[in-house]
Parts: structure tokens; sequence; C-alpha cells
């Protein structure tokens, strides 16, 4: 990402946002109680949701790679972007899952129940900043201490 | 045509709100993401704009790299907390009604200058605390239900697969085991 950006470059994020916190609120999922019905077993449609919505996206990043090379706005290359899998995935997922499960609000969706009315869902958005930050520092600190280490070899 | 009755029952049984409301939700989510992609070659996720939006206001290495995406990560939530408005003004306020959106009736309904809005009726506690966890997982994680669960299992990526499992797994057993324990709502 270079300064010189394209000048659709922000309208285009805020238009993709649009479609996105509409679909959210559409679909309910911007309802905690929604999500936490679906985890009890009570209401199977965020399967619809989410697998909807893969489907939809896994078209497109099949289909662009085979017919550009690179995105107009960035020209960023279409590719994979593959996240390297750890012992991470496994730990941070589990730690999503019970906030999930006790919550029913993930990121996206609280963003949206947000613009829907949901008032109470700044003490979910005020917890998620709060939880970023504490692994963030700890990571930081992390990081220093490694670099740290090594460079006293 | 007559439909079968048990399949009937079983669908109103898994689908108490219908099918329609998810499906056409989740293709505007999906469309959403795809438009981003088409135009910039970025898979978007919700999750980043926590550690990005955080290097406004800290210094630490962790947050300082994600600067260089943070600006557009506020415009695409910003972007997400209008659509979610956009709706609220239309579908949720009865302005455009439509057989494809079931309304639900969860929560409480609320209106503000002719636009009905919507509360949760969730605890406060549990949005917190369970807001705390996420925070913590999805960055540790790499990822939350649309990174991993959009994105990436879109793009078929088995470490996203994985993520997704975890996480849904783990989310089931504590909705249960709450529910379980009597908290509700």
């Amino acid at each position: 990402m270079s300064e010189d950006r394209h000048p659709l470059f922000m309208p285009l994020i805020l238009v993709g946002g649009l479609i996105f916190g509409f679909g959210l609120g559409f679909s309910q999922m911007a309802r905690p109680e929604v999500v936490l019905h679906f985890l009890q077993f009570e209401d199977f449609g965020l399967l619809f949701v989410m697998f909807g919505a893969a489907i939809v996206s896994g078209i497109a990043f099949a289909v662009m790679p085979r017919v550009r090379d690179s995105a107009p706005l960035t020209g960023d290359r279409y590719e994979r972007r593959l996240k390297p899998f750890d012992r991470n995935v496994l730990i941070g997922g589990a730690i999503f899952g019970v906030g999930w499960g006790l919550s029913g609000i993930c990121p996206g969706a609280a963003y949206a129940s947000l613009g829907v009315g949901n008032v109470a869902i700044l003490w979910a958005i005020g917890g998620m900043f709060a939880g970023a930050y504490l692994q963030g520092a700890w990571r930081s600190r992390r990081a220093a201490a490694d670099s740290a280490a090594s460079s006293a070899d | 045509m007559v439909a079968d009755p048990v399949a009937l029952q079983v669908a109103a049984e898994l689908f108490p709100n219908g099918i329609s409301r998810y499906a056409v939700g989740g293709l505007l989510v999906g469309l959403g993401a795809v438009v981003i992609y088409v135009g910039t070659g970025i898979p978007a996720g919700a999750s980043t704009f926590l550690e990005s939006t955080l290097s406004y206001v800290s210094e630490q290495s962790r947050f300082q790299q994600y600067v260089a995406s943070r600006d557009w990560r506020v415009v695409f939530t910003l972007g997400i907390i209008l659509g979610a408005l956009a709706f609220a003004a239309t579908i949720q306020s009865g302005v455009i009604t439509t057989a494809l959106y079931e309304p639900g009736t969860t929560g409480e309904l609320y209106e503000v200058g002719g636009v009905t809005l919507w509360t949760t009726d969730v605890q406060a506690w549990r949005l917190l605390v369970g807001g705390v966890f996420v925070g913590i997982g999805t960055r540790i994680g790499k990822g939350c239900t649309s990174g991993h669960g959009v994105c990436g299992v879109g793009s078929a990526s088995k470490t996203s697969l994985v993520g997704v499992l975890t996480f849904l797994t783990v989310a089931i057993v504590t909705a249960q085991t709450v529910a379980a324990l009597g908290v509700s709502p």
C-alpha cells in the first residue's frame, strides 16, 4: 500500500463495508440472541449466512486471478494470501470461541449491531478493544524480550 | 404439488425463522467482501480493525505493524455501521417490506426520529466479558468469523477451516454450558 492510492480506493472500501453491514443487519447476525440460538441448536440459520457468504467470496477468489493479474485500485496481485498454521490458530480460536459462545458477538457483527441501534453492544466493543490491547501489549513485550535475548548472543 | 409434511416439519424445527433472511443476508455479506476484493485484491476481515485502530493511540510494536492499513480499516468499519443503519432505516423500520425478511422477536425495538432501532436483551456482563475473550482470541488466532469464516473458507484455506472448526466447537460448548447454568438471556 503506497501513499499515492487510487482516488476510488476509499470510496470502494466504504461501499463494500455498506453492503457487508447491510447484509449483517438483514441476516440478523447483528443480534447476539440469534447467534446464541444457533449455538444452542435452536435455529441453524447462521450456517446459511457463513457458507452463503463464503461461497460468494469463494467464486471471486477463484475467478479473479484467472481473469486479471492485479487489482485496478491497488495494483496488488490477486492471490491467495494464506495465513500460516501454528498453535496460535488453535489457542486463539478456542479463546475466541469462549467469547463468541458467551456473548453471541463477533467483530463484524458487533459493528453492525451498533448500526441497527444496539447501544448495549458498546460493552462488547469496549471489551474487544481491551482484549486486543491486552494480547498486543503482551506480545509486544515478548517480541522485545526475544530480540534482546538474541542480540545478546 | 403437495410438499412432504415431514420435511416441512423438520425445516420448521431447524429453521424456525425460515432461511431466506439468512441466505439473502449471507449473500450480501459475501458481496461486500467481493466488491473490496475485486477492486483492491484485499480479502477483508473485520477483527484486524481492533489492533490497527489501537495503533493510533499506542506505540506498542504489535499495533504499529498495522499502521499502513489502519485508515482503510476505519472506513470499512464505518461502512459496516452505516450499512446496518441503512438496514435499520429501511427494512427494520418497515419503510421497505419484503417477503424475504423475517423480523424476529428477540430484544427490544425503539424509535428515534422515525427510525426503528433495536437493542439486545443479552446482559451487559456477558457482552463485556465475551468481548474481552473475542478481542484476545481473534487476534491470537489470526482471524474471526469474517476473516477465517468468510474469506478464509472461501479461499479454501486449511488454516481458516481449522480455525473455524475450533471456535465453532468451543462456542457451542460454551453457549450450551451457559444456557444449562440457567443464564438467560
